[in-house]
């Protein structure tokens, strides 16, 4: 999808972009719109061209444009991406297909509902625990610590809803908490501040929890910060294994 | 999945790695040396190593495939609850008397 500037002597038609988009809630279809393709467009800028210029009541989400946000997260030709850093002329040929996010409820075109994403968050125990007497003190965490650097590993993560679209195991069975707050999960298991291990480990075992993964790796081949859930998700089974151990 | 089964599962498969891969060998070394049915009863008589060998074949496999096959039916056909771990542990049962059972046999015992 390679598309050069036009010179300005040239007289032949401007490439266009054919585009398919998803519309309306679940039991929606595509529409096809054509939009002029231009050099280094991105796939954010198509839907953003087609909502200004062809239909505004196209309903999509994004904010930061530049990578940081990850609200503009689509399934793209397929694949679950950030529309903001992929550029049309990256993909395969042919017309350009937008879904929105799979393994979520469509509120409307390609917005999707977060909120089973986050609450999945809040249910493997994602956030910090500081227990009731929180030390005075800051602790003191060694950056070559292996338990500081577990948790770097997973830490970046900006809560997309990539890898949860990718995940098979979420479209088999809703009730698993997913690769994000698995991950998130992780990044806490190995804070040594934390004082809410035991619970957090009780919450990421069970038929929705960590040892449901098959290991496919698709959250790891899709995340667009080249995290790898997989392995997170690896560290809470030998964690809750350890855990069983040390019970008895 | 709780750990209990996880573990269960994994360990099982271990054991079942080389279970299988002897079996396998044993079957295919004993058809292409052209042993017949007579030859490999013979064989297998009173033979005690034989018989450890199948029980614990027996009981890992009892093990593992009823793990396995609540996950599948737990995603597929979206059963849930505690009549798919009743059926799953009946299911167990029924592997190890069957399983028991034919080893057995073949040691005859």
């Amino acid at each position: 999808m390679s598309v050069q500037e036009k010179s300005k002597n040239d007289t032949s038609p401007a490439p266009v972009l054919i585009v398919q988009v998803w519309r309306g809630d679940k039991d929606g279809a595509f529409q096809t719109f054509e939009v002029p393709a231009r050099a280094n467009q991105t796939v954010l800028d198509v839907v953003t061209e087609i909502q200004r210029t062809q239909d505004e009541t196209l309903s999509y989400r994004f904010a930061c444009r530049v990578g940081m946000c990850g609200s503009c997260a689509m399934v793209v030709n397929e694949r679950p991406r950030w529309t903001c850093r992929t550029r049309v002329d990256e993909l395969e040929g042919g017309p350009l297909k937008l879904e929105p996010l799979r393994n979520l409820p469509i509120v409307k075109d390609l917005t999707v509902d977060m909120e089973p994403f986050f609450n999945k968050w809040r249910d493997a125990h994602g956030y910090f625990e500081p227990g009731e007497n929180p030390p005075a003190d800051f602790a003191i965490v060694e950056p070559s610590s292996p338990e500081r650097q577990a948790a770097d590993e997973g830490i970046e993560c900006i809560n997309c809803g990539v890898c949860y679209s990718a995940c098979d195991v979420v479209s088999w069975n809703e009730e698993y908490l997913g690769p994000a707050a698995l991950n998130r999960a992780w990044t806490l298991v190995n804070d040594v501040r934390d004082c809410g291990q035991d619970a957090r480990l009780t919450a990421v075992t069970g038929d929705a929890g960590c040892h449901s993964c098959h290991s496919h790796m698709s959250c790891t081949e899709f995340c667009p910060k080249h995290l790898s859930p997989t392995f997170s998700i690896a560290g809470l089974k030998r964690a809750t294994s350890n855990k069983l151990w040390r019970r008895r | 999945m709780n750990p209990v089964l996880y573990l269960a599962q994994r360990g099982t498969a271990f054991v079942l790695a080389f279970a299988v891969t002897i079996h396998l060998i044993t079957i295919i070394y004993a058809v292409r040396g052209g042993l017949t049915a007579g030859d490999i009863l013979a064989r297998t008589h009173g033979n005690r190593a034989f018989l450890a060998f199948y029980l614990t074949f027996v009981v890992a496999a009892a093990i593992h495939a009823p793990i396995g096959l609540r996950s599948v039916l737990r995603e597929w056909l979206h059963w849930r609850g505690r009549s798919l771990d009743v059926i799953l542990a009946l299911f167990s049962v029924s592997l190890v008397i069957l399983g028991v059972r034919a080893a057995f046999a073949v040691y005859g015992a």
